[in-house]
């Protein structure tokens, strides 16, 4: 399962940074929003892939038994999840308000701030 | 139970709250603004007290303790960037009174101004290292929001590229997270620094060192991934480039000193290598930059790279003595710089450009301007006796002690520089006589009052900056204390953890 998954998330990354090195801002957008999933899923495999049972610590043990899953990983992809959406959907409202002002979907045409 | 260290994140999350309730009502919004980052002061003067006299304070978020939940911590440094922040947002929040325009605050100016400085207090005073990504990605938002108020070309130009560099610093930092969970299946920064003592492979760990360096360094706007600052640090509205000026960056670099002294400290003939040369590329390029501009803000933008080389250099050299200087030119550099752009909007506000070739005659109409402008500006370049010098001199020193003289080197010949940019925006600004009529933007009346509270803010910043260098004592010796708490993480993990160092997952 882990080379796979390990597969899948070098592929998103390399699409993220394609789509990001190109000069249309909708394209920058949608890179950014395969970064941030490339991400989640790398942190969802790097504390290891276990078929464990939920980690419940049974009554009158301090303890769970056997081998657990570790839940910590998803609580922290939930929660990046969460700011990614956030932040993604001003990106794409920004984007939306660039185009009217700017008029232009390119990137080349928006230097007059660069130094 | 110490409420001052929940408090500065507390209050401004709060003031944001109340403010957004009386949405429509401006009086109430402005109140609260002045009322909430004066409280926000008030407590983080009280929590650098307290920790002053006893130590690092740990407060552990719901009675979980460290490692499990997550821990507010706050030592030194963090108390003094805390009120720093304090400083400058009551700065800020006086000075947006007469800068912020109907338009701004009925879009939510102060809100955010509330969001943006809960995140930077939030940021010093963790001690759990996701937490400290949820604290950037609110400050972020919230910086997001404040960059674009007013919808004008350049700051959607520029906020494209600080949006994106920002989100993929964030996505990187992200990961970096995930993969040192993943190697020592702890976030407590205490416990992380503990375990991964312990840990064999040391190319990995250097690895990891390398991701945090690198998103931080864009955070911090290091060389050579600083492009997005000057890009559009000089487009929003000058009460928000101000409070960008002085906290956002800052909090990058107090990010790098966290990470470098706490958690990656073992082998600092490799990372700290690499934030040396960093620190005076950063330097160069810096000051280069603001030498090939003729616009107000822009050249402050690109100063702020070079000071950042500095505090970065502080830390990279890594001797007492060196970590004493950067803490001090943190102190330094957040008064001055805030300062400098606020001494911009007063300009601007009075003549209607930031273009250098279009002001002057600034010291024949306003003198007393002129002098708010040369405290902070000859504090910058570091003549004495003003802060800058103090500061510079300790960083230089801690650079001869440590036989780099390579970097030390371009430490002096960078302040030369600083020199120059001053001495320009002080000959084109408030030298040379007015432009003749037509060069000129039609400008215009300002309200006396609305001036005076653009000039409190100013002089207030001007006499801590005088303060700090006509006195350095008290503020040095806070240095000395806080740079010896970061050079000794043992004091730190036994502060969150317990003495017994226990708490097995």
């Amino acid at each position: 399962m882990e080379p796979l998954l390990a597969v899948a998330i070098g592929t998103l990354f390399a699409a993220a940074i394609y789509m990001m090195l190109r000069r249309s801002i909708v394209k920058l957008v949608i890179g950014l929003m395969l970064l941030s999933n490339a991400a989640n899923l790398l942190i969802f495999a790097t504390a290891g892939l276990t078929r464990g049972a939920p980690p419940l610590v049974p009554e009158g043990l301090t303890a769970p038994e056997g081998v657990v899953a570790d839940p910590l990983p998803q609580a922290l992809v939930l929660t990046a999840i969460v700011i990614a959406f956030g932040v993604l959907s001003f990106a794409v409202v920004l984007v939306r308000r660039a185009w009217e002002i700017v008029r232009a979907d390119d990137l080349d045409r928006m230097k007059e701030t660069d130094t | 139970m110490n409420p001052e260290i929940a408090l500065p994140i507390l209050i401004p999350l709060m003031s944001g709250a109340v403010s957004l309730v009386f949405w429509r009502s401006r009086l109430m919004q402005r109140l609260v603004a002045v009322g909430g980052t004066a409280a926000l002061l008030l407590t983080s003067v009280w929590l650098l007290a307290s920790v002053n006299r006893e130590g690092i304070l740990v407060m552990h978020m719901g009675g979980w303790t460290a490692p499990f939940g997550i821990s507010l911590v706050a030592d030194l440094l963090g108390a003094i960037m805390v009120v720093l922040t304090g400083i400058i947002g009551f700065a800020v929040a006086l000075y947006s009174l007469a800068t912020a325009g109907r338009g701004h605050e009925a879009y939510g100016y102060f809100p955010l101004m509330h969001l943006l400085l809960a995140g930077v207090a939030g940021a010093f005073l963790t001690g759990d290292i996701f937490n400290l990504y949820v604290w950037f990605e609110v400050m972020l938002v919230a910086s997001f929001a404040l960059l674009i108020l007013g919808s004008e070309k350049p700051q959607m130009e520029g906020a494209i590229k600080y949006v994106t560099l920002n989100l993929l610093s964030s996505v990187i930092f992200l990961i970096a997270v995930g993969l040192l969970y993943g190697m020592v299946g702890t976030l407590n920064m205490a416990d992380i620094a503990r375990r991964l003592a312990e840990v064999e492979e040391q190319g990995m760990v250097d690895a990891l060192a390398m991701m945090f360096m690198v998103a931080f360094g864009i955070k911090a706007a290091a060389f050579p991934l600083f492009f997005w600052l000057p890009a559009s640090y000089h487009t929003p509205p000058v009460a928000v480039s101000a409070l960008f000026a002085g906290l956002l960056t800052k909090v990058g670099v107090y990010a790098l000193f966290r990470v470098f002294t706490l958690i990656f400290h073992h082998s600092p003939g490799y990372t700290h290598e690499i934030l040396l040369w960093g620190a005076g590329l950063t330097m160069l390029t810096g000051v280069l930059g603001a030498a090939a501009q003729f616009e107000f803000r822009r050249i402050l933008s690109f100063h702020i790279v070079s000071q950042i080389g500095y505090m970065i250099l502080g830390l990279a050299l890594f001797t007492p003595l060196a970590i004493i200087g950067g803490v001090f030119y943190i102190m330094h550099h957040i008064i001055v710089k805030t300062n400098l752009f606020l001494v911009s909007g007063i300009v601007h506000r009075l003549r209607g450009s930031y273009q250098l070739k279009r002001l002057g005659g600034f010291y024949r109409s306003h003198p007393w301007l002129a002098v708010l402008f040369l405290i902070p500006a000859l504090s910058l370049a570091g003549i004495p006796p003003l802060s800058g010098f103090l500061a510079k001199f300790i960083v230089i020193r801690a650079g001869i002690e440590a036989e780099a003289y390579g970097v030390t080197a371009i430490a002096l010949l960078v302040g030369l520089l600083t020199l120059y940019s001053m001495i320009k925006i002080w000959a084109e600004v408030f030298w040379k006589s007015v432009p003749p009529e037509g060069d000129v933007d039609p400008y215009p009346e300002v309200r006396q009052r609305e001036l005076w509270l653009m000039v409190a803010p100013v002089a207030g910043l001007a006499l801590c900056t005088l303060f700090i260098g006509l006195y350095p004592a008290p503020i040095h010796a806070l240095a000395e204390a806080s740079a010896a708490q970061l050079l000794d993480p043992e004091g730190y993990i036994r502060a969150v953890l317990g003495a017994q160092g226990e708490g097995t997952p």
